[in-house]
């Protein structure tokens, strides 16, 4: 926390969980937000930032990230993720516990912690493993990750292949009243498929993995989710049949949650065909068809899916760049994710209000984090956007080590200018200042 | 080059006319397979390298015996699949070729896009011998001449005359067998929609993959209809290693509904309808031995087309310097 | 481009009488068969054919050569030049070979054609006809019977043109850069 008192200014301040949305004046004080009104008084001494023509939103929180450390930091470490993190608006970030070794006890949770207060960059929340290491098997201590500062449960990466160890795991983590994230694929429904299963995948000699294999399992865990009373949230969810899943089961009153990426409502599988086998177009679940971007764009909408949610996953180029059927699955987006979203918005898929809602009440709310709001003496965590800055995605410029971006080489509007954790000033774009 | 492609990756990315430039040089390439010494000089002193991921005696020969008629150096170079745990990637062992200054490359690979791949990162010009399911196009290539072959000879023309490409256009062609996993279903999907032939497909439904009606033919899960009328049939070869994904009950019930026998031949198949098979020939599965040796199997002229048509590859993309201009017809 | 006519159908009839009476003495013991070279030697190797024919009684065999897959320049040209048939379906070995071209410049198509042409077999004897030699030779190649010479200098072109190819008359043209 900074003691600092700054004032900004001129800028449109959207913070749906307080309704609002017009030019206002946000007042930080001692690192809180001390106040936010359309007509302030700013004594001298004050620091003034100038955001006319800006948005000024809570800072973006990503409930879905992969920062590799322990074990994988020459991909990328929580400090060079936290401040990819920033670029991107985003002042919060859940890292997954897929590292080496995995997030299945506090050591590794106290790590990742420690790294993150060691950067002072954007706030990281761990996310423990379901089962232990990983396997499936057994279920990791969820008092124990808990205690130690996790926010959420997961296996991302791997789906929890055993349905009764998904039950015992809702179940389980009722007691620490823990949300189970959960990636969703049957493996044997997938099998060798690289791509999305359709006309796409036929023309290209490619095999594909049906848009079923990740519905049967939505299916499954919305049935076990009823019968357990668990908090259940499906990650990076890419497909109609699972739309439709998530949204009848919220109609009958479940507590299931859901998240979408970027790159879900932007690109198709199509995209794979015209990019030339570019394993930048590569990830987990793949990139699906139109009539199913259609259906997670309108679950978006109408708040079926809950929020927005990047799925960062850098790698290396050893890992990325060989052949289509070897690469490894994952695309980095915490730099892009606001500049992508914001094509939605300009192409009619959703309001700007929703925008923001989707990445600051409605995460804070789907895993009960602090912040997604500009409230009255919480801390600082600010963002300043300019939804009209062109700018050329070039990932070498990125301040993630991954440079494997479906966006890259490509023109897009709409980037963070400020950003401020604490109400410290802990991100500023060269060339913003006013 | 041919037309303006300096790499053959597929014959989806080519025109007809393309095609048909290619097709047309092979019909001259093949009468020097005829000559009592077969080696013309036209490729002296160009280095055409096979980079074979995957194992293929036959059309690695193939190519390599195209390469030496045109007097050129073929080197065979044949990897252990890529694997990144096994030490060297794709990108590095193309890279380490190209330091020996090929003039071709000629690739195999299993996994679909790898030729375009390594087209995109070396100086020198790429031909695809076959990429996981996607293409295959010298075999696309060489079913076309033969097929151009039969239906001109069919046609009435006299035994000498050169083969007439016009004559695929508004002939059925089908193909039977595993298309999903099979790049030779899709090169000839391509060629033949392009000069105007007409595709069906056939095969059990577990290898029929979705949307190849989009790339053009028509879908029969019954052998009967889908050969009934055509003027040629293409059976693909079944694999019985697909480990982990059962497609079939086994090779037994395929042959049974899928494969073709003499009286299935005789009593559904048209008697001008030529039968092609890109080889290695499961005897008993898709063809039975009476059948890959009879009378209507244009088999073994699909090799013999099969070098010609290679011929004319290397040559036409071995022809030049790219970044001149095209000089006016040579000083004689 | 300017063209002028340098020669007209009755002159060329005239040079290829006695070309073909010239042959006939040259070729005396030896069994002649005559191969125009593509695309410039084959209509006039079947008219020579057919002068011989009236001249000696006889019908020669006749066939065509294309020369594109043995040409030097392969490497220098923007693409592959475009192959034509060859066809010469005779034995060449032990023939006295006619190889016919229609104009006779650097020498290298004839280059290309005698090296295509043993491969086919041991001729026990080669001639070349042409039926204008414009010099510029760039290697030893000598014809043995000419219809005309014609000095031309580099820059400019020189064309036949033969009614079996559409022309209205035949007629030797050549080609210069300069005011119509």
């Amino acid at each position: 926390m900074s003691d600092e008192t700054i004032f900004i200014e001129g800028g449109r301040v959207i913070d749906p969980a307080a309704g609002t949305d017009g030019l206002r004046t946000v007042v930080i004080r001692a690192g809180r937000i001390a106040e936010v009104s359309e007509r302030v008084e700013r004594p001298r001494e004050a620091r003034a930032i100038d955001a006319r023509g800006r948005w000024v939103v809570p800072g973006f929180i990503d409930l879905h990230a992969h920062l590799r450390e322990p074990g994988q930091e020459y991909k990328e470490t929580v400090e060079t993720g936290a401040r990819a993190a920033l670029a991107g608006g985003f002042t919060a970030v859940c890292a997954m516990p897929n590292t080496l070794p995995p997030n299945d006890n506090a050591s590794v949770t106290e790590l990742v912690l420690a790294r993150a207060a060691e950067a002072g960059l954007a706030r990281v929340y761990p996310v423990g493993c379901i089962s232990k290491g990983l396997k499936g098997e057994e279920l990791a201590e969820y008092g124990e990750l808990k205690e130690a500062g996790c926010v959420a449960l997961s296996d991302d990466g791997r789906p929890v292949a055993s349905p009764a160890l998904m039950r015992r795991a809702l179940e389980y983590a009722r007691a620490f009243d823990l949300p189970v994230s959960v990636h969703e694929e049957d493996l044997s429904l997938v099998g060798k498929g690289v791509m999305h299963e359709g006309e796409t995948s036929t023309r290209l000699g490619l095999l594909g993995a049906p848009a079923a294999a990740e519905e049967v399992m939505v299916l499954r865990d919305i049935a076990l989710a009823e019968l357990t009373g668990g908090r259940l949230h499906i990650a990076h969810l890419s497909c109609q049949g699972s739309v439709r899943a998530v949204r009848e089961a919220k109609r009958r009153g479940l507590a299931v949650t859901a998240e979408a990426t970027p790159h879900h409502l932007a690109l198709r599988d199509e995209d794979v065909a015209r990019s030339g086998y570019d394993s930048s177009f590569k990830m987990n679940p793949p990139l699906r068809s139109a009539a199913d971007v259609l259906a997670v764009r309108e679950g978006l909408a109408d708040g079926t899916i809950d929020c927005i949610a990047t799925d960062h996953a850098p790698h290396s180029l050893v890992e990325k760049e060989v052949e289509f059927d070897l690469a490894a699955n994952g695309v980095v987006g915490l730099e892009t994710a606001f500049a992508v979203c914001l094509a939605l918005v300009r192409e009619g898929a959703l309001s700007e209000r929703r925008l923001v809602e989707a990445l600051t009440a409605a995460p804070a709310r789907t895993f009960g984090l602090p912040g997604g709001a500009l409230a009255k003496d919480a801390p600082a965590d600010v963002a300043i956007l300019d939804p009209a800055h062109e700018w050329r995605c070039d990932p070498a410029g990125f301040f993630t080590k991954g440079r494997n971006s479906p966006w890259k080489g490509a023109s897009l509007r709409g980037r963070c200018t400020h950003a401020f954790v604490g109400g410290r000033l802990v991100h500023e774009l060269r060339g913003a200042l006013r | 080059m041919i037309g303006r492609h300096r790499h053959l990756i597929g014959l989806e990315d080519l025109s007809r006319e393309e095609i048909l430039q290619i097709l047309t040089l092979s019909t001259s390439m093949k009468e020097v397979l005829r000559r009592p010494l077969k080696k013309v000089p036209t490729l002296r002193g160009k280095a055409i390298v096979n980079l074979f991921f995957e194992a293929s005696t036959r059309t690695r020969t193939s190519f390599e015996t195209a390469a030496k008629i045109l007097s050129a150096d073929a080197v065979n170079w044949t990897a252990a699949t890529s694997s990144v745990s096994k030490g060297e990637t794709l990108l590095d062992t193309a890279r380490n070729i190209e330091a020996m200054r090929p003039d071709v490359l000629v690739i195999r690979h299993p996994a679909g896009g790898a030729p375009g791949f390594i087209a995109a990162r070396v100086a020198c010009a790429v031909v695809s011998a076959g990429d996981g399911a996607h293409e295959h196009p010298s075999q696309g290539l060489l079913d076309l001449y033969t097929l151009a072959e039969h239906l001109t000879r069919v046609g009435g023309a006299p035994p000498q005359a050169p083969p007439d490409f016009d004559t695929l256009a508004g002939k059925t062609v089908t193909i039977v067998g595993d298309v999903t996993h099979s790049r030779v279903a899709r090169s000839n999907l391509h060629g033949l929609t392009k000069l105007g032939a007409k595709v069906r497909v056939c095969g059990p439904p577990t290898m029929i993959p979705p949307g190849i009606e989009a790339l053009g033919a028509s879908v029969h899960y019954h052998l009967r209809p889908a050969v009934e009328g055509a003027d040629a049939v293409m059976m693909l070869r079944i694999q019985h290693e697909r480990i982990g994904d059962p497609l079939l009950p086994g090779t037994r019930e395929y042959s049974k509904v899928w494969g073709l026998n003499e009286r299935k031949v005789k009593e559904w198949l048209k008697p001008s309808c030529a039968i092609l098979h890109p080889g290695p020939i499961n005897r008993g599965v898709e063809l039975s031995p009476e059948v890959a040796d009879g009378p209507q199997s244009v088999i073994l002229e699909q090799v013999e087309n099969g070098v010609a048509v290679r011929m004319a590859i290397l040559y036409l993309v071995s022809g030049g310097a790219p970044d001149q201009s095209t000089e006016g017809a040579a000083r004689a | 481009m300017r063209e002028e006519a340098v020669m007209n159908a009755q002159a060329i009839e005239r040079h290829l009488k006695r070309m073909a009476l010239e042959i006939h003495e040259r070729a005396q013991g030896g069994e002649l068969a005559i191969v125009g070279i593509r695309r410039g030697g084959v209509h006039l190797a079947k008219r020579l054919g057919h002068e011989l024919a009236l001249a000696t009684g006889r019908e020669a065999p006749l066939g065509t050569l294309d020369i594109a897959l043995y040409r030097d320049d392969l490497s220098e040209r923007a693409s592959a030049p475009v192959v034509g048939p060859t066809d010469i379906k005779f034995s060449v070995s032990g023939k006295t070979i006619l190889l016919v071209d229609d104009v006779l410049y650097t020498g290298r198509t004839v280059r290309a054609a005698l090296d295509e042409l043993v491969d086919f077999g041991r001729p026990r004897r080669v001639l070349l006809a042409v039926l204008i030699d414009r010099g510029g030779r760039e290697l030893p190649i000598a014809p043995d019977v000419v219809g005309a010479r014609l000095e031309v200098p580099e820059p400019e072109q020189v064309e036949v043109r033969l009614t079996e190819e559409g022309a209205k008359g035949d007629e030797v043209i050549v080609k210069s850069r300069g005011p119509a």
